[in-house]
């Protein structure tokens, strides 16, 4: 019997030969982590259940990434759990300010998490795994808790949803692009529950960094998943960091969708997601004008390597517009260096952006960039709810890392092409 | 360990007043992330729904229902979102659907949430609507109509019927 990839990652994790949408199963975990708003719920539910140890010390993470540096006394008290809790159960992946980065990129980055995988965390954006070609999904911190003392959790077997990209990317076009066409043309509960498949030719061609930006926002269109088959890119990003074995699972040419997408994206534009819904999407080339007062690069969406490379590129020898706050975020320490090694971060100053130590930051409204009353940011981020940024009568709009550079350099919503 | 899921299990009706919301009400107007330096559940109440109305959570009362569109509880997956809600005094959720993180940490912190289009759609704020969780039936006092809601799955009962997830998990250590 044909199956899909989440299917088959279920199956192999359950013990059985074969599964099907709708069923409950309960699956081995191979790696589950928290952070420092989930984890110490999940710390508190696993002393009440009087367990003395985790199931692994070796299998969980515990990153401190969303208001660290600590921004106050209260965020302070929450990474002391987490790190009281590391050391009393030997839990050496716990990731220390200076060491440290946002989860969805660091975890990947360090080899801990792989293909093949069940990944577990409490934080909504874990599907970022499903670019490894992993069943990797956020779940709350109680079943973090159960996870973290049974080294199980159940599911229910999503049906999956195939989507298909096809044609040439124009310049400027990437996975961020991709995801935002996508939730837009399938709105944010178009998948929910669901497991999405990234394919073809479009996908296959894309690095590690941009599958990773279009499984991150798999959860924006209600997903359970968002996973992209394993091939010689995922092995190349793997290969030299994977500190465990790991499987690729493929779908079978037979297996059953829910539903297929298939998009030419040869005349995709960049795309922005306008408030207050990561929905709302429109090529940036059909936006009025759009002032701004602030861009934010960075977030476990589009912080990676890759991502302020494509800033550099834009930024390089120019100025943040007069009336424009620029804030660069690196996702993980390592990246930080490479854009240190590589003079991206020289670009950034000379730019006249702020660039911080990694944290997830104004991504959620948390420190680092908040938005007053009114004003309008551009971010390489996932979500532009209202409120997500700062004040409810805040804006925020969803873009990729070039056209976040562009709109910075131009003080308006602008396509990279515009500042040549 | 104590949880309200294990009061529904008795086949408790609930009776409250509505409060209505559209779709795809998200997690951070249950509760905005500058608050989440906190999982105390009265202070995440004090601000629970309020980037959605500001006066929400001054007005609503003990037993008080939410009642909303499609895709509720969008977006994280802070367990804070239910919490507040039912710190708030909230005993049940109805909604045309749920987002499915929000969904699984509902039952897990034993706030009862129900999926019943008809309802969302019909049932306006202030009516007062009594709910039999167990068999999903919900009637609108203020109308007299009746709506059946989708039932629980067998398997989210189970949960229910154990006192909830951590409880499950206790009863399987202790089994062990
Ligand atoms: S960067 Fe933003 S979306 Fe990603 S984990 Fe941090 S807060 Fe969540």
């Amino acid at each position: 019997m044909a199956m899909t990839l989440a299917e088959k990652i279920l199956a192999a994790h359950s013990g059985r030969e074969r599964v099907e949408p709708g069923e409950l199963l309960e699956v081995s975990v191979d790696f589950c982590l928290g952070n420092d708003i989930t984890a110490p719920i999940a710390i508190k539910a696993f002393r009440e259940a009087g367990v003395e140890k985790v199931f692994d010390p070796e299998r969980i993470a515990l990153v401190p990434d969303h208001f660290v540096p600590n921004k106050d006394i209260a965020s302070a008290m929450q990474v002391k759990m987490l790190r009281d809790f590391a050391r009393e159960q030997g839990i050496s992946h716990y990731f220390e300010v200076g060491r440290m980065g946002i989860e969805h990129a660091l975890l990947p980055e360090q080899g801990l998490v792989l293909p093949g995988d069940v990944v577990i965390g409490a934080d909504s954006h874990t599907c970022t795994y499903g670019a490894l070609g992993a069943f990797a999904t956020g779940v709350g911190s109680t079943d973090l808790a159960a996870a973290m003392i049974l080294g199980t959790t159940w599911f229910k077997v999503p049906a999956s949803v195939k989507f298909v990209y096809r044609g040439k990317r124009k310049p400027w076009v990437g996975g961020k692009d991709l995801i935002l066409h996508t939730i837009g043309q399938i709105g944010v509960d178009g998948a929910r529950y669901m497991a999405m498949e990234f394919t073809g030719p479009v996908v296959e061609d894309l690095p590690m960094s941009h599958r990773m930006t279009m499984s991150n926002m798999a959860i924006e269109a209600g997903a359970k998943v968002g996973l992209i088959a394993p091939d010689q890119v995922t092995h190349d990003y793997v290969a030299g960091r994977a500190r465990r074995p790991f499987v690729f699972h493929h779908s079978d040419p037979e297996a059953r969708y829910e539903a297929v997408y298939e998009w030419d994206v040869s005349q995709l534009d960049p795309m922005v997601a306008l408030p207050h819904l990561p929905e709302n999407v429109k090529p940036v080339t059909e936006l009025p004008e759009i002032p701004i007062d602030q861009v934010v690069i960075g977030s476990c969406t589009n912080g990676r390597l890759d991502d302020l490379r494509e800033a550099a590129a834009v930024l390089k020898g120019r100025k943040v517009s007069d009336h424009v706050r620029c804030i660069v975020i690196p996702a993980t320490q390592r990246i930080y260096r490479q854009a240190m090694d590589e003079g991206l971060l020289q670009i950034f100053l000379e730019a006249e952006a702020a660039v911080s130590t990694p944290t997830c930051g104004p991504c959620l409204g948390g420190h680092m960039g908040i938005l007053a009353q009114g004003e309008r940011a551009v971010a390489t981020t996932n979500r532009n709810f209202v409120g997500r940024m700062g004040h409810p009568e805040s804006e925020v709009y969803l873009s990729s890392p070039a056209v976040a550079a562009a709109s910075a350099v131009l003080g308006r919503i602008a396509h990279p092409d515009e500042v040549r | 360990m104590s949880c309200a899921c294990c009061d529904t299990k008795k086949g408790n009706v609930l009776n409250g007043r509505v409060w209505v919301f559209g779709d795809d009400v998200d997690t951070d107007a249950i509760i905005p992330a500058r608050y989440l330096n906190t999982s105390d559940p009265r202070e995440l109440a004090a601000h629970c729904m309020e980037d959605a109305d500001p006066a929400f959570p001054s007005k609503v009362q003990e037993g008080d229902v939410i009642v909303a569109g499609k895709n509720f509880g969008c977006g994280s997956s802070r367990e804070h979102a239910p919490i507040a809600i039912k710190g708030a005094g909230v005993a049940c959720v109805v909604a045309k659907s749920f987002a499915r993180i929000f969904y699984r940490n509902a039952f897990n912190m034993g706030l009862p949430i129900l999926e019943c289009p008809q309802a969302a759609e019909e049932v306006k704020e202030g009516d007062r609507v009594e709910i039999d969780l167990r068999s999903g039936t919900i009637r609108n006092l203020s109308t007299g109509k009746t709506y059946q809601a989708q039932p629980i799955p067998p398997f989210m009962m189970e949960l229910l019927d154990a006192g909830g997830l951590m409880a499950y998990v206790k009863k399987r250590v202790q089994a062990a």
